[in-house]
């Protein structure tokens, strides 16, 4: 009897230490485009110092974790307490009003306010979370290839067209493999189609029919590809709407001209080094503007948390002015926080001049974002609408549809998205 | 010594003993109650709820969400919708042209299937044979060759396609060494025929050792006094290969075709590595468009990707019902001989 005794208190003192450990413990979840994943651990590790009652857990994963595995998490009730996510708005049933959780709602409806509609439900009114950053899409030039090749930088209103062509010109002076590259990806090609004119979203808020803008940047994304100026393997050698960047043929000089965003001016500077010379461009105008598409990654939290108020004072610690300036100012993003953009001391970490250039070329652009493109963050269809449209033109750059069978698919793949998302 | 070992035994024997008493008389008594069918089903218990949980429970969840709809992940949170996926899956103006197809991504990948399977397995026949015939003759370091030919089966298939996407890709190895014999390289893996051809020649590589040992099972069995009775013939060695050799490995032949068709249809891993399913839909095929729509694309369809598995594991069930009955023709006539 006396060993069950024993037995039984030792239980039940293991059990309430467990519970004691897991009610300190907040679990974040995280990727890395570039060097964030070490800037975030330094700071949760201060932020450990400063609050010793609370355990962060970083667990660094790849993007295609958060991209597949988090979902199907989040559906079973389970996850982590904070996850860094671009997928903002489909699963935002997921995410935690922080509200209740958060020392002064006030300061975060000021400071990031603008993002919010992003990352929750239409009509919600809650604060589920804030952008780590905002992130552009835009162009980047290698500066060396262009200067070698004797063909000058097309200025800053220069069209499609003309950077391609360009592009093209460096391409058979120093024999590159194509001229340009565009990451695969719905998201990266919808600023180009926006300044073409496209317009994804009826005045209902359902998608439009795939529209004369998204035919026009198509036809034009496929004439490249099948001439050999856009980089074919980048977009033809997967099937679905897998995610593909070409920022490795940039860096490996193996194309004049690389459109992503601004996500990749710290790859960029480490993985470039002074191996060449590179500059951002901006996004080139279509026939109606010259549009890139914001976005950016958001650290939200999960509503299936058992510690709500530890969440709320790692998201108030991250969402601090001071710490959002250093996070800034260390991993090269553009912030969010509107208290740190109107200060404007910021002093990115970096002694290239590229760098520095890039960012302020971005911060320009934001300025040439156009309605429709805008309002696509927040739209909750828009990520149905980039699958179909990376999966059919891939289709037709491989040869295996037409354009117009291409586009009619299009349709077809979002309208039966959207049946079954409802 | 032997007594020490004989104490070590009965020290090491008593927990069994101890054990086996104790279950010694409920399990009498079950016997009683329940004659010998009742034993066989108190051992065949465990067995069968492993079966159960792992396998059948699975099977059945599958079945259940093959018939709802919805992007929720739980099944009770799923809408019924009885055949309606199997419909979108199956409705085809002509069968012949994926284009027609509601859903053309699973038509095509069901063709570019079809198409694999049927060169792979021949090839994969033939490679297999050839290998097992060099490595069954007398020849210098057999072992080593042998050990060779099998390495590959013991890769990772990840570790296959990406080894094989290093050497295919526009700077990989081969095209590094047809720069430097003179020829002009080729980006392999955005042709659409050498896409394929590769997933087929790579998919041979990483599983041809397996099956040539199970050939050369067959061929170490065949009795070596019929092949001296033909070289004393004079029979050409063509002659032998077709009438003595092939004949008599027919039974290990039908092991590997039907294996290598079962292991074609489920294809994926190391050609998802290879070429992503890529050029275009070209080497997408069905266990990655079941992949594709269940797991990897930004808005999930559990219920139309349970219902591609489904049809797919209907075609495997025949695959294996004629592997059966293939290893039972083979056991009768084992025993008859």
């Amino acid at each position: 009897m006396k060993i069950v005794k024993s037995v039984m208190a030792a239980l039940a003192l293991g059990l309430m230490s467990s519970t004691a450990a897991s009610a300190g413990d907040v679990r974040l979840m995280w990727y890395s485009d570039g060097v964030e994943g070490e800037v975030i651990k330094d700071l949760v590790g201060r932020f450990m110092k400063e609050n010793p009652d609370v355990n962060v857990i970083l667990d660094n994963v790849a993007y295609k974790v958060v991209q597949e595995q988090l979902p199907i998490q989040l559906e079973a009730g389970q996850g982590p307490d904070i996850a860094r996510v671009t997928n903002l708005k489909t699963i935002a049933q997921h995410w935690l009003d922080l509200t209740p959780h958060i020392k002064d709602p006030a300061y975060w409806q000021a400071n990031f306010g603008n993002e919010f509609d992003w990352m929750r439900p239409d009509g919600s009114k809650a604060i589920t979370g804030f952008m780590t950053q905002i992130t552009l899409t835009g162009g980047f030039a290698n500066k060396t290839l262009f200067e070698q090749a004797g063909v000058p930088l097309p200025g800053p209103k220069a069209t499609w067209d003309e950077w391609v062509d360009a592009a093209a010109k460096v391409q058979a002076s120093q024999k590159l493999p194509a001229a340009f590259a565009i990451d695969r990806s719905g998201h990266r090609i919808s600023g180009p189609n926006v300044s073409y004119g496209a317009n994804y979203i009826k005045p209902d808020g359902s998608p439009a029919p795939v529209d004369a803008g998204v035919k026009a940047f198509a036809e034009k994304l496929v004439k490249w590809t099948a001439e050999g100026k856009h980089m074919k393997e980048v977009w033809v050698s997967a099937a679905g709407s897998t995610y593909r960047a070409a920022a490795e043929d940039f860096i490996n000089a193996q194309i004049a001209y690389y459109y992503s965003g601004s996500w990749q001016i710290a790859n960029l500077e480490t993985k470039i080094g002074n191996s060449f010379d590179w500059v951002a461009t901006g996004t080139p105008c279509g026939t109606k503007g010259c549009s890139g598409l914001a976005g950016g990654a958001a650290l939200v939290a999960i509503k299936y948390t058992k510690n709500p108020k530890d969440v709320g004072r790692v998201m108030d610690f991250l969402a601090r002015e001071d710490i959002v300036k250093e996070f800034t100012e260390r991993t090269l993003f553009l912030p969010a926080h509107k208290g740190v953009i109107a200060k404007g001391n910021l002093d990115f970490k970096s002694n290239n001049p590229a760098v520095k250039a890039a960012l302020q070329k971005y911060v320009a652009a934001t300025a040439d974002i156009m309605p429709a493109a805008a309002a696509l963050p927040a739209w909750k269809w828009a990520t149905p609408y980039y699958g179909a449209l990376v999966t059919r033109i891939s289709q037709v750059m491989a040869g295996e549809l037409k354009l117009d069978e291409a586009f009619a698919r299009m349709d077809k793949d979002i309208a039966d998205q959207v049946a079954q998302a409802k | 010594m032997a007594g020490v070992l004989g104490r070590a035994a009965g020290v090491l024997a008593a927990p069994v003993a101890w054990a086996a008493a104790l279950v010694d008389r409920p399990m009498r008594a079950w016997q009683n109650a329940t004659g010998t069918n009742g034993m066989a089903a108190v051992f065949l218990a465990p067995n069968m709820l492993i079966f159960g949980v792992f396998v059948l429970f699975p099977l059945v969840i599958n079945i259940a969400y093959s018939m709802t709809g919805g992007t929720a992940l739980f099944l009770p949170d799923r809408t019924f919708v009885g055949a309606a996926q199997y419909e979108r899956l199956l409705s085809c103006a002509d069968y012949t042209d994926p284009k027609t197809c509601e859903e053309d991504q699973f038509w095509i990948a069901v063709r570019n299937t079809g198409v694999f399977v049927v060169f792979q397995v021949a090839l994969m026949t033939v490679v297999a044979v050839v290998t097992a015939l060099i490595l069954n003759r007398e020849i210098r370091g057999r072992s080593f060759w042998r050990a060779v030919f099998f390495f590959p089966v013991l890769l990772s298939p990840v570790v296959v396609g990406l080894i094989w996407r290093w050497i295919l890709q526009r700077d990989g190895l081969l095209n590094a060494a047809l720069f430097q014999l003179g020829f002009t390289p080729h980006v392999w893996l955005t042709d659409r025929f050498w896409a394929f051809a590769a997933a087929i020649g790579v998919s041979i590589w990483a599983h041809v050792g397996f099956y040539a040992l199970i050939v050369l099972a067959g061929l170490q069995a065949i009795p070596k006094d019929l092949y001296e009775a033909a070289e004393m013939d004079g029979t050409k060695p063509g002659r032998v290969f077709w009438r003595i050799t092939l004949p008599l490995l027919m039974p290990n032949l039908l092991v590997v075709i039907v294996l290598a068709l079962i292991r074609a249809v489920q294809i994926f891993d190391e050609v998802f590595v290879l070429t992503g399913g890529g050029p275009g839909t070209s080497t997408m095929f069905l266990t990655q468009y079941i992949y594709e729509v269940g797991f990897a694309s930004l808005l999930k369809n559990p219920g139309l990707a349970s219902a591609a598995s489904i049809l797919m594991g209907g075609v495997l069930v025949v695959l294996t019902l004629v592997q059966l009955a293939v290893a039972r023709r083979n056991e009768a006539k084992g025993k008859r001989q």
